[in-house]
């Protein structure tokens, strides 16, 4: 491991790379502020920023730069203008926007950016230990445990979409799925499904999509709703004062502690991710708080806002753990993290730690690195990003429209492409207005070939689909995605027939 | 905070049956998909396969007859409502009944530009349609100080055009064809 983090150390500590982690987070913080936009956003607009690199060990800094840039930046503006720009960050509004209308906006963003930094840094050195401990298991698995493992994170991402939605992610997981198989597959040199348009030929980019489904919607709900982008109201006079007592301190650094682990936990699992991690992390500390400090919960509590803070940041580290080991993402944002390496032909999975070390562990010290540039460059300029909040939204919106149209026409360099952005993203919207996850497409979409591929491979080594049969590792997993589908469909209906019989 | 969240709660109590009919439409279409989607997997597909391509375990329909038979169970038990689900949980962040409260002639008219703009991009150049389309955007929204925001227009899309295919080395055309 000792090796491992030398050769890290080695390509991190080069300009190039060090730029890379600033102008990532810096970036991702200026951007991760404006309501609206979230993580994934950002991280589509800026892939072909880091595809242009070339270097994919620079290009994955920068985007996990950004990642956590963008979390932080979030932070800052539910802090400030109760207006979250990332939904992670939410909980952090629960007890932040209280302190910053209570005149303590500079303490309250104090203790988000340690919060912020402790829960990233914890994250990043479990992150360390966990990685190639599962790596070394991974190795072990074949194209038919591979299938398998797919099929069991697809529906754990489904299965974690929360009681009522099972459903319609796992037809949004369908949707990405054949979504997938449109164009020429590697297998066969057979175009498939593209209704005789050419330029689907090589299938639909996963760009556009990314675009399409996260970038156009949430600005088409900004367009549609002026209030969603609550501007104006960001007194910078307020941020000024930056300094956090000792007891704070000494208050918080125990709910720091709890939230980074259980935080770096829930991000691990597939689907869960740093929202889920957010809202569990503030409901623990505010059930285990002492009488006094819990009614204090919801009107600026300091540990209040770390809790959130802490597991959002330490959830996005460990979403790393899946993406690295197993090439797996379990959310949204580690999905585009997946297609832009995949896009520099860098295949994560077990095999990253051996053939491309440096990308494996360049991006872990990086991200003790960003979450230092987070703390110490970030943090005394947020009063001058800040300003960034008041920018009229009628300047603000033809530039975010701008930027998605060209984040996915520098990559395929057509305007078909164009247009297939803007009529996937007209469908996307429908679909958030119907309460439909996007995640899980994108994710299948993603997973879409490489699922295709292992199952592919296993039917030919084991002549038809007697591999189910005859691995027990494939069987055991795929038995394990059923259940993680049905139980929970199961015990609701449960849940209400006692219900239903309790009341007459 | 907790003043909206009450409202969104209340209101989908009072229309739960009301509620699920968009999301239910899109699982008929979903189906609909599915099923036009498996014709082509089930039927037409193999007809072309060679012969050679026949004696294999896998075919290229192989997979999408499996998530044809999938989409068709999952979106019909969405269509069918098998799943309870409970609107408590869950608020809308925009109430699409109410769409035409929403400023909904911007939005169409802020995509019907997007769509211009891809089709312009090539012909008219990047910076001329580029300038043109944050100005159109702008004025859509409702702006009119028209000095500003040609200026702004203007310096914002040489300088990306000067990043993009300068910097980053991505070849953009930046003036109409007849000029370059």
């Amino acid at each position: 491991m000792l090796e491992g983090i030398l050769i890290g150390l080695g390509t991190v500590l080069s300009l190039t790379n060090l730029l890379m982690v600033v102008a990532g987070c810096l970036v991702g913080t200026f951007i991760g502020m404006l309501p609206g936009l979230g993580p994934m956003s950002i991280i589509a607009i800026m892939i072909p920023v880091a595809i242009s690199i070339g270097d994919p060990a620079a290009a994955l800094i920068l985007l996990a730069g950004v990642y956590y840039g963008a979390i932080f930046g979030g932070s800052t503006s539910s802090i400030l203008i109760n207006a979250p720009g990332v939904a992670s960050t939410v909980a952090s509004s629960f007890d932040g926007y209280p302190m910053a209308r209570a005149g303590k906006a500079g303490k309250a963003l104090t203790v988000a950016a340690i919060s912020s930094f402790a829960g990233g840094t914890i994250g990043a050195i479990l992150l360390m230990a966990f990685a190639p401990m599962l790596a070394n298991v991974a190795l072990l698995f074949h194209s038919a445990e591979y299938f398998a493992l797919m099929v069991v994170g697809l529906s754990a991402i489904a299965a974690f979409a929360g009681s009522g939605q099972i459903g319609k992610a796992l037809m949004m997981t369908v949707l990405g799925l054949i979504m997938a198989t449109v164009g020429e597959g590697v297998l066969f040199n057979l175009p498939r499904f593209t209704m005789g348009i050419r330029d689907l030929q090589t299938g639909f980019g996963f760009i556009t999509l990314a675009m399409a489904m996260f970038a156009l919607p949430e600005t088409i709900f900004l367009i549609l709703d002026p209030g969603r982008s609550g501007q104006g109201c960001s007194d910078t006079n307020a941020i000024r004062n930056l300094k956090i007592s000792r007891n704070e301190v000494r208050s918080i650094v125990p709910v720091v502690g709890r939230q980074s682990l259980q935080g770096f936990l829930i991000g691990v699992l597939p689907g869960a991710g740093a929202t889920i991690a957010s809202f569990l992390g503030y409901a623990v500390e505010r059930n285990i708080a002492d009488k006094e400090e819990k009614a204090e919960f919801g009107k600026g509590s300091i540990k209040g806002l770390a809790a959130p803070e802490s597991a959002n940041n330490a959830a996005c580290t460990g979403s790393f753990v899946p993406l690295l080991t197993l090439g797996i993402p379990g959310s949204g944002t580690t999905a585009i993290l997946l297609g832009a390496l995949i896009a520099l032909s860098v295949s994560p999975g077990p095999r990253l730690m051996i053939d491309n070390p440096s990308v494996f562990w360049a991006v872990i010290i990086s991200m003790y690195i960003g979450n230092l540039i987070l703390l110490i460059l970030n943090l005394p300029l947020i009063p001058y990003i800040a300003r960034i909040l008041s920018v009229p939204r009628n300047y603000l919106i033809p530039f975010i429209l701008f930027f998605t149209l060209m984040g996915a026409y520098i990559g395929q360099n057509n305007a078909t492409e164009l247009l297939i952005l803007i009529m996937m993203g007209i469908i996307a919207t429908i679909l958030r207005f119907a309460g439909y996850p996007l995640a899980p497409a994108l994710i299948g979409f993603i997973l879409g070939s490489m699922l295709e591929n292992n199952f592919a491979r296993s039917m030919q080594l084991y002549d038809g689909v007697g591999f189910i049969l005859e691995r027990p590792m494939t069987l055991g997993l795929l038995v394990l995605a059923g259940l993680l589908v049905l139980v929970p469909g199961y015990r609701a209906s449960r849940a209400r027939a006692q219900a239903g019989n309790a009341a007459p | 905070m907790a003043v909206p969240h009450a409202r969104d709660a209340g209101r989908a109590g009072h229309g739960c049956i009301e509620s699920m009919s968009l999301d239910r439409y899109i699982a008929l279409v979903f189906v609909l998909l599915c099923l036009v989607y498996g014709h082509t997997a089930f039927i037409t597909m193999d007809q072309g396969l060679p012969p050679f391509m026949q004696l294999n375990p896998i075919w290229p329909s192989t997979f999408p007859k499996v998530l044809s038979v999938l989409g068709v169970l999952v979106g019909t038990s969405v269509l069918l409502g098998i799943e309870k689900s409970d609107h408590t949980a869950e608020s809308a962040e925009i109430n699409y009944r109410k769409l035409t409260e929403y400023r909904i002639g911007q939005a169409l008219a802020l995509l019907s530009l997007m769509a211009v703009y891809a089709v312009m991009l090539r012909p008219a150049g990047f910076i001329v349609s580029t300038v043109l389309f944050l100005m159109t955007g702008s004025a859509i929204l409702g702006e009119r100080r028209w000095i500003i925001m040609s200026a702004i227009a203007s310096i914002a899309s040489v300088f990306i055009w000067y990043l993009v295919d300068q910097v980053l080395g991505i070849f953009m055309r930046p003036l109409p064809a007849f000029l370059s």
